[in-house]
């Protein structure tokens, strides 16, 4: 009796997982992530860079102005290409950069700043990289603006170019 | 071309045997003989003769560069050294399981050949059921991936083999793996075998022991070379991801891990024997079913050579075939023998095994979950989720401490009903381990307590089986050296992961660039021109705190064919320390991104793995000197 209870138990279990896998062969692979455009920026704690010490993001994002915040970290390479760029959109006065700093090191992260000049108001600590995924990134580098609604609406997977930058500067005018 | 055809009828013939075989020895289990009929043997090796022509023709084929031959075309190329025309043969889907089908009918013959003692009705099921398999496997290459499909008009040029696979190490990765891996078939058929004739007994636990001890040394041996290779070739200085891949290659090691321990307990007291025969069934099932996951492209990967879900479906009908077969004789068949003898003493050598059996149920549960979680949470929800290392590292490093205790303690108890001997001994080993451990790394880590408990875990079973190595000698050397060395593994595992440190820069030729503990100085850069590849190779020098200085030349090659660039490291490997340096193109700029690592005790990581099988293979060879 328990014996044939056992193998019906063993049976469904099976054949659950052979429709799963059945199904699983003809789902496509590909991760595409939906883009999470028109979204409130999540609130949370982080760890500031300079200071040490932990900020609201509501105090991160207390400014009636457009900001920007952009995901990286000094071992990603990509990172590098955007870099200018961002020292360039930091020069202008209606918006503000956030770094995200990224699974990072933070010597690393410092000389980075060091060596490719700072573009962000504030740099944000994401030594685990949890900060990232509430903002629904889904790798390095990214960027986010955000605009004076505190409504994250547009999001740029990989590093920016001219255009972007172009494309920014015409939202924020 | 004439290579091609004659793979491809002996392939036919090797399906026509199997099926001779299988008519041959039912016959043959009806009569009454007490040994097998000589025909079985011999057409066994004949199976075997037609799969090893195969086999080479297609590794001709490879050689000569016959892209007639449409897995030639698809993965080489005239320009590659002959070393690597060699090795791409099983570098792809349809080579590789032609290396399964070679194993496959290897095993079974030596089985055949080595058991000669044995029951004859169960070593013809053994046969049978194998041969079950091979019919499977010949049906699977023939139909749905064929190694010798024929292209025409012929082209002239291949397609190339995959770069990061042009590598000394992963050219005998693949071969010593399967040797392992589908190693696995053959203690599933004779445990089918065994249930069937109701011979799950003493004489078989030993027989069969020898087949899971072949089994796991190649398997852990296979698993290294790919991690090595991992640590070199990929460029990120790891040496285990937790990619799907090497799960599936980590969960049959684990059961098959867990059977050799308590094969022992089979063969000493006859007990356990339901649980040895589903491990067996277990471990060749995950090896089918890992063979699924990446080969059908229901996971991503570079083991997934195409994307064909004919393929997928074929090989996902045949595992579920193998397990409702194996289960239906399991629950039909298996008797459980008295029970009494399943009730173990709670201090006795069968508990401390049946522990380590928890244990490596536990890690394979998180293993597998964490595989194959992401695939049903798809299924059902179409939400993608990425399981990485954090979520294996969680759940698994806490639970090292209790098994690695359990570790040291355990081979120390006697069979039936033991007691602790030596209780001090033991406390004072302890009690320097912690010792040792706290002053090694009081200034290393912010997580003391736990580093400190971890790691005196480890020396504590690693003091205990240096004892023992130094005071018993002989007594059971062979598990004495495996527990020695999964220590090492352990303890040079953390304290890479504790010490190792890296410098991440850009820089550009003639620079140089201060750390904080030494100095990078780029030299110069030459650029060089292989047949299938050029490369941009860089010098680079060194200077540590001690003004010691050393050159380290990574290399960025560019494949000709396919077009890919890759990343070679330079390492320079001494003992203590492996120093690591790679570096990569930095877009439209005269700099390069380097990456230099220090990474301590690496190749010690090696040597354990090594001491691991070597003990494994101390104890195939155990009864010669050992009593």
């Amino acid at each position: 009796m328990k014996n044939k209870f056992s193998l019906f138990v063993v049976v469904i279990f099976l054949s659950f997982c052979f429709v799963i896998f059945y199904k699983g062969l003809n789902t496509s692979n590909n991760y595409i992530p939906k883009v999470n455009e028109k979204k409130n920026i999540p609130t949370f704690k982080a760890k500031d860079f300079d200071s040490d010490n932990y900020i609201n993001s509501d105090k991160i994002f207390e400014e009636n102005i457009f900001y920007i915040v952009n995901i990286w970290a000094s071992w990603c390479v990509p990172c590098r290409t955007e870099h200018p760029l961002l020292m360039q959109l930091s020069k202008n006065e209606s918006i503000k950069l956030i770094g995200l700093n990224y699974r990072d090191n933070f010597n690393n992260a410092k000389n980075f700043i060091d060596d490719f000049g700072n573009p962000y108001s504030r740099i944000l600590i994401d030594k685990d990289g949890t900060l990232g995924v509430e903002f629904g990134a889904y790798g390095v580098p990214e960027t986010f603006l955000i605009d004076k609604n505190k409504d994250i609406i547009k999001k740029f997977v990989g590093p920016i170019n001219q255009e972007i930058v172009n494309e920014i500067r015409l939202i924020i005018k | 071309m004439l290579a091609n055809q004659i793979g491809y009828y002996s392939l036919i013939l090797g399906l026509l045997l199997s099926v001779l075989l299988c008519g041959v020895s039912i016959k043959d289990f009806k009569n009454t003989h007490k040994q097998i009929n000589q025909n079985v043997l011999s057409l066994s090796f004949l199976q075997l003769v037609f799969v090893i022509v195969s086999f080479l023709s297609l590794i001709i084929s490879f050689i000569n560069s016959d892209f007639s031959n449409e897995t030639v075309f698809n993965n080489s190329h005239t320009t590659k050294p002959l070393f690597y025309k060699i090795s791409g043969t099983w570098g792809n889907h349809e080579g590789s399981l032609l290396l399964w089908l070679l194993v496959l009918t290897l095993f079974i013959f030596l089985f055949l050949i080595k058991s000669r003692e044995q029951p004859k009705k169960y070593r013809i099921l053994t046969l049978l059921f194998q041969q079950i398999i091979i019919i499977g496997f010949f049906l699977f290459v023939l139909i749905t991936s064929n190694p010798f499909n024929y292209l025409f008009p012929i082209p002239n040029e291949g397609l190339g083999l995959n770069p990061i696979l042009q590598d000394p190490a992963l050219a005998i990765h693949p071969p010593i793996l399967y040797l392992g891996y589908v190693g696995t078939s053959i203690i599933f058929s004779s445990s089918l075998a065994a249930v069937t004739q109701n011979y799950v007994s003493k004489q078989w636990g030993q027989h069969i022991k020898k087949w899971v001890l072949v089994s796991w040394i190649f398997l852990t041996i296979g698993i290294m070379l790919g991690s090595i290779w991992a640590y070199y070739e990929l460029g990120w200085g790891g040496f285990w991801f937790w990619d799907p891949v090497e799960n599936v290659s980590l969960m049959p090691w684990l059961t098959l891990t867990a059977l050799l321990h308590c094969i022992v307990v089979l063969e000493t007291r006859a007990a356990l024997t339901s649980w040895v025969v589903i491990l067996s069934i277990t471990t060749f099932t995950l090896s089918m079913c890992g063979t699924f996951l990446v080969r059908s492209g229901i996971l991503n990967s570079v083991h997934t050579f195409a994307n064909d879900p004919a393929r997928g479906i074929f090989i996902l009908i045949f595992l579920f075939a193998l397990i409702v077969l194996s289960l239906g004789i399991f629950f039909i068949f298996h008797k459980e023998n008295n029970k009494s003898s399943n009730n173990f003493f709670w201090l006795s050598k069968e508990t401390s095994i049946l522990i380590n059996n928890w244990f490596m149920m536990y890690f394979l549960s998180v293993v597998l979950i964490g595989t194959v979680y992401p695939i049903f949470l798809d299924v059902i929800s179409s939400e993608k989720i990425s399981v990485g290392p954090p979520f294996y590292q969680k759940l698994i490093v806490p639970f090292l401490i209790p098994f690695l205790l359990f570790m040291s303690l355990g081979p120390r108890l006697k069979w039936i009903k033991s007691k602790i001997e030596n209780k001090n001994s033991i406390i004072i080993t302890f009690i320097i381990s912690v010792m040792l451990t706290f002053f090694i790394i009081k200034n290393l880590t912010t997580e003391l307590l736990f580093y400190t408990v971890l790691i005196s875990a480890a020396f504590f079973l690693f003091f205990t089986t240096l004892k023992e190595l130094f005071i018993k000698r002989f007594n059971n050397i062979s598990q004495t050296v495996s527990h020695f060395g999964f220590s090492l593994l352990i303890l040079s595992i953390l304290f890479n992961n504790i010490l190792s440190s890296e410098i991440i820069t850009n820089i550009k030729i003639g620079e140089r660039y201060d750390y904080n503990k030494g100095e990078i100085f780029f030299k110069k850069i030459e650029e060089r021109k292989e047949s299938n590849f050029n490369s941009i190779i860089a010098s680079f020098e060194i200077k540590d705190k001690n003004g010691k200085t050393i050159e380290l030349k990574p290399e960025i090659r560019i494949y000709n064919q396919p077009v890919i660039i890759t990343s070679e490291a330079d390492i320079r490997t001494t003992l203590l320390e492996d120093k690591f340096l790679v570096m990569n193109l930095v877009k439209g700029n005269e700099y390069f991104n380097i990456r230099y690592q220090i990474k301590p005790f690496m190749v010690w990581i090696w040597i354990s793995v090594l001491l691991l099988s070597f003990g494994g293979l101390m104890s195939l060879f155990k009864k010669k000197y050992e009593k």
